[in-house]
């Protein structure tokens, strides 16, 4: 069968001969335009007054649009309208598009789009959290809290208690592919659009809008994207709104795409977070109560934020029970680049946090992290052996049991815990223990070089928690020669999601993957579709394809049955063949026996998520389906005398249920680990005070490169299957792995806290220049 | 505009462009040879990794005009004369050494340079060799591993 197997990524053969075509790849009419967005040069003011006579007047120049010329619309946000396309005269950061340059290159769009004339009316801006805070500056109207227990009562009366804080940094997505969409209007005031974005049906939605057209006028197509990572879940509406406008208003396509520096300069990025955080806990490390306050920054408009927000607060427990526990999440509104969804979507930030109050119970009892995090997890699953099934669990597998405790804070029973097998499999195959004693001999025999090591675990929730996101459509054709033409709602952008979902297709008709031709997504084949985002892109677009396939296996099966007269039941397709009886069809066969039969050989397959229920203000409910699991051994040394620092081993042990193409998964992870890692150690954006994002390009940027790699690097996956009815039991194995890069962070602790006895307090992302601060701090 | 003629992947080409037009953009706009990559427009991505008479030279950092009567070499050019994959191309194929694969017409250009000068790289050969190369999706890993096979040096095969 198809699944389960190693295969390539499906383009690999067209990316690794130049073949395989992004937007700003796809032949255009000789008459295309390109646009480029005229910037604001300040963060915060309105617009006194606006000179764009230089713009208009430069060669090549075809169009200059500012938000008066927008004939509807002037709206690019995902979710409340708060976000103009171009500036309605308020500026509410540095580096907003302001106006619009339509011209016959990219060059001279760019060029023209530098010599708009433009002052200011300005105001001192709200850059920080703590400025943010003076100024009530939020979203919401006021922070959402969500408890579980009389939290201080049980801090007060715990025999131990401490307080910290922590910082953390945002992170640039970085997705080689910058931003790009090309627009190609059509017969009748329609307009097709092919974007670099994880959600055509959000880009149809918002060029809909700004052409003031129904949805059925716009039709959205990604074949492809150079890496996605959240960062073209929203941030992608401004290109393709412009370009479509552009397009309507001169008749002519229209190409955009950022170049690097505009590209970081304009769009959002991972939330930075200060989590603040009071614990009171016993002998043994086991915490009773804990009260956690999140302050993220959210930039200027809310985009995605309250839902990051929310899964950072979703995430304050990781794997760890907690009998009792406050979450305070402030959401800040600020004059930088609106901040957005990136790979974990506020998961990262949140379990920052728990895994701070891990390592500072440790230090204050003088254990090992690893047994005060295994002291608080949360109670393995419930297992039920079924002879000859393996273990069962859960679900509908298994009844209930009475829930009094293995609770997460906002009360959905934990059912599939699995982390106490993984950690124990996890240190034992990287030779933790031993390893730990050999780092704290090998530290007290080296002053200048010190070594750290540090296990974390990972339990991350799956689905989307806005429930009515969670559901899927597919469109799948049978040809007459039985090829199959396969469409779905996901956008692939790396993962693999397309591979997967064709293994998915071949095995529900029993045929080779290469009979199954994978489609762009386009929202004129399957409507309403969801972002792929949330690590979902698999579980429901996987389900919604089976279903598709099954419709049409079932009519074949029917059809050969009659031929044959057997039953339809007893029709077995496999191999590529179709079998009945004694009769036996090549698939070819069948689906031409089909055709002649009149039958329909086409189908759409639909799938939503069940057992989903969850009030976001209350706290409470079941917003996830399952969860994926996943743990990290990493080994560091740092130079205590720079804080320069590398990774020099990294063990993984990962969840991927029973993998659909464990290749796939194993590369998700292991890129997963590196950009998380990358995250806490060398990506550091950094602001002045003016506003202006002084990283704004890989010069200043620094993402993994390929000498930051662990030298050793063992990833494995935990292959037991699913116990929630996922597609053939697999999970969802997108974001999940990022938070694994958590443990090269906690293991630069360690290190840190190996040159003194004060409380290092490293804080991300632990560049060079944290790690020596954090030395400091530990010596005193 | 100025005339630009070069040899690209064997066969002579000739195009007008402007004098400030680089190599990146005359390859992908006037040649339509578009699997040459636009990363970061700075020199530092590495997904515009061409070779000009046999030196790997990231296309975005040299005028075409300077490229004026050399051999380029493109991704396009790198597959067998039959039209199969090269050594380079089926490595990082079999050994998923991609995965949104904007970096990686750089990365195999990068790789065929290396693996002329040095047929045998370590591990660290190839790191280092690769520094001007960035991959957001991979975490480097199975490049490494593709580049290591394609050398004719036994790895591992993932997820087997």
């Amino acid at each position: 069968m198809s699944v389960g197997k190693p295969l390539p990524h499906d383009a690999a053969a067209l990316h690794v001969t130049g073949a395989a075509r992004y937007v700003d790849d796809i032949p255009t009419p000789a008459d295309t335009l390109h646009l480029a967005f005229g910037l604001s040069s300040v963060a915060r003011g309105s617009i006194r007054e606006m000179d764009l006579a230089k713009v208009r007047s430069h060669p090549g120049v075809v169009a200059v649009l500012t938000a008066k010329d927008l004939p509807h619309a002037n709206d690019v946000s995902p979710s409340v309208h708060d976000e103009p396309l171009l500036s309605d005269g308020a500026i509410h950061y540095k580096g907003q598009p302001i106006f619009c340059v339509a011209a016959t290159s990219h060059l001279a769009a760019r060029h023209a789009a530098r010599r708009g004339q433009i002052d200011y009316d300005q105001i001192a801006p709200i850059l920080t959290i703590d400025q943010a805070l003076d100024a009530d500056s939020r979203f919401e109207k006021g922070p959402l809290i969500w408890t579980k227990g009389d939290v201080e009562p049980a801090i007060s009366a715990a025999p131990h208690q401490l307080s910290g804080s922590i910082e953390m940094g945002g992170q640039e997505h970085f997705y080689l592919e910058g931003q790009a969409a090309l627009a190609l209007p059509q017969e009748g005031g329609d307009m097709v659009v092919h974007a670099s974005t994880q959600h055509p049906t959000e880009i149809q939605h918002k060029v809909a809008e700004a052409l003031g057209v129904p949805m059925h006028a716009v039709r959205v197509e990604t074949r492809r994207m150079g890496g996605g990572f959240g960062g073209k879940e929203s941030q992608g509406n401004a290109l393709a709104v412009a370009t479509a406008i552009v397009a309507a208003q001169t008749g002519r396509p229209c190409k955009m795409r950022y170049d690097r520096d505009d590209d970081m300069i304009i769009t959002g990025k991972r939330h930075d977070f200060r989590i603040s955080y009071t614990v009171g806990f016993d002998d043994t490390g086991r915490i009773t109560g804990v009260d956690f306050t999140q302050y993220a920054r959210c930039g200027w408009a809310q985009d995605l934020s309250l839902p990051v927000a929310d899964r950072a607060m979703l995430h304050a427990d990781n794997a760890y029970d907690l009998p009792t526990c406050r979450i305070t999440s402030h959401r800040l509104k600020t004059n930088t680049q609106s901040a957005t969804a990136f790979r974990g979507f506020g998961g990262p930030q949140g379990m920052l946090g728990i895994e701070r109050v891990m390592d500072d119970i440790a230090r204050k009892l003088g254990k090992d992290p690893l047994d005060v995090r295994r002291v608080n997890y949360y109670a393995a699953m419930e297992t039920k052996a079924e002879p000859g099934r393996g273990k069962r669990f859960g679900g509908t597998y298994s009844p209930k049991p009475a829930q009094t405790s293995n609770l997460t804070p906002y009360g959905m029973a934990v059912e599939d815990f699995i982390l106490h097998e993984m950690t124990d499999a996890l240190a034992s195959s990287a030779d933790y223990s031993a390893r730990k004693a050999a780092i704290a001999q090998w530290n007290a025999e080296n002053p200048v070089l010190k070594r750290g090591i540090a296990l974390t675990p990972v339990k991350f929730g799956i689905s989307f928690t806005l429930s009515h996101l969670n559901q899927a459509g597919a469109l799948v054709h049978v040809y007459q020669d039985g090829s199959i033409h396969l469409n779905h709602g996901g956008t692939e952008m790396g993962q693999g999601l397309f591979q997967k979902v064709a293994q998915v297709a071949a095995a529900r008709f029993g045929v080779s993957p290469e009979t199954v031709k994978i489609t762009a997504t386009d929202t004129g084949k399957v409507p309403n579709t969801s972002a792929t985002a949330a690590s979902s892109g698999s579980d429901l677009n996987g389900m919604a394809v089976a279903n598709a396939c099954d419709t049409i296996r079932d009519r074949i099966a029917s059809c050969v049955a009659e031929v044959q007269d057997v039953a339809a039941q007893d029709v077995l397709f496999d191999n590529g063949e179709v079998i009945a009886g004694n009769a036996r069809l090549s698939f070819a066969d069948a689906a031409m026996l089909a055709y002649t039969h009149r039958v329909s050989l086409s189908a759409t397959g639909f799938y939503k998520t069940p057992d989903l229920a969850w009030d976001r203000i209350k706290g409470t409910g079941r917003p996830f389906f399952y969860f994926a699991q996943g743990a990290a051994v990493t080994e560091v040394v740092i130079d205590t005398l720079t804080g320069e620092n590398r990774i020099l081993r990294t063990d993984i042990l990962h969840d991927a249920g029973a993998s659909l193409n464990p290749a796939l998964d194993i590369g998700q992870i292991e890129g997963g680990y590196v950009q998380g890692a990358g995250w806490l150690t060398t990506e550091e954006l950094v602001w002045d005070d003016e506003g202006t994002l002084r990283t704004h390009a890989p010069s200043t940027y620094k993402i993994p490169a390929c000498s930051d790699r662990p030298d050793v690097f063992n990833v494995s996956l935990w292959d037991a299957p699913n116990p929630a009815q996922t597609i053939y039991r697999s999970k969802a194995v997108g974001e999940p792995p990022f938070m694994l890069g958590m443990s090269a962070f906690f293991a630069l602790a360690d290190a840190a806290s190996a040159c003194g006895p004060h409380d290092p307090a490293l804080m991300a992302p632990a560049t060079a220049e944290a790690v020596l601060a954090a030395v400091t701090r530990a010596k005193g | 505009m100025t005339q630009v003629s070069m040899t690209v992947n064997g066969k002579p080409v000739s195009a007008d462009a402007e004098g400030r037009t680089l190599l990146v953009d005359f390859l992908r706009n006037q040649l339509r040879l578009t699997g040459t990559h636009v990363g970061c427009d700075t020199s530092q991505c590495g997904a515009c990794v061409v070779h000009v008479n046999g030196q790997a030279v990231k296309a975005c950092t040299m005028f075409a005009a300077e490229a004026e009567g050399a051999e380029v070499r493109t991704i396009e050019g790198m597959a067998n004369d039959d039209g199969s994959l090269g050594v380079i191309q089926q490595a990082f194929q079999d050994h998923h050494g991609l995965q949104c694969g904007f970096c990686t017409p750089g990365m195999v250009m990068s790789a065929a340079a290396l693996l002329r000068d040095n047929p045998k790289p370590s591990e660290a050969e190839i790191r280092e060799y690769l520094e001007g190369n960035i991959c957001r999706c991979t975490g480097y890993h199975n490049i490494i591993k593709s580049i290591l096979a394609a050398s004719g040096q036994e790895v591992a095969i993932a997820a087997e």
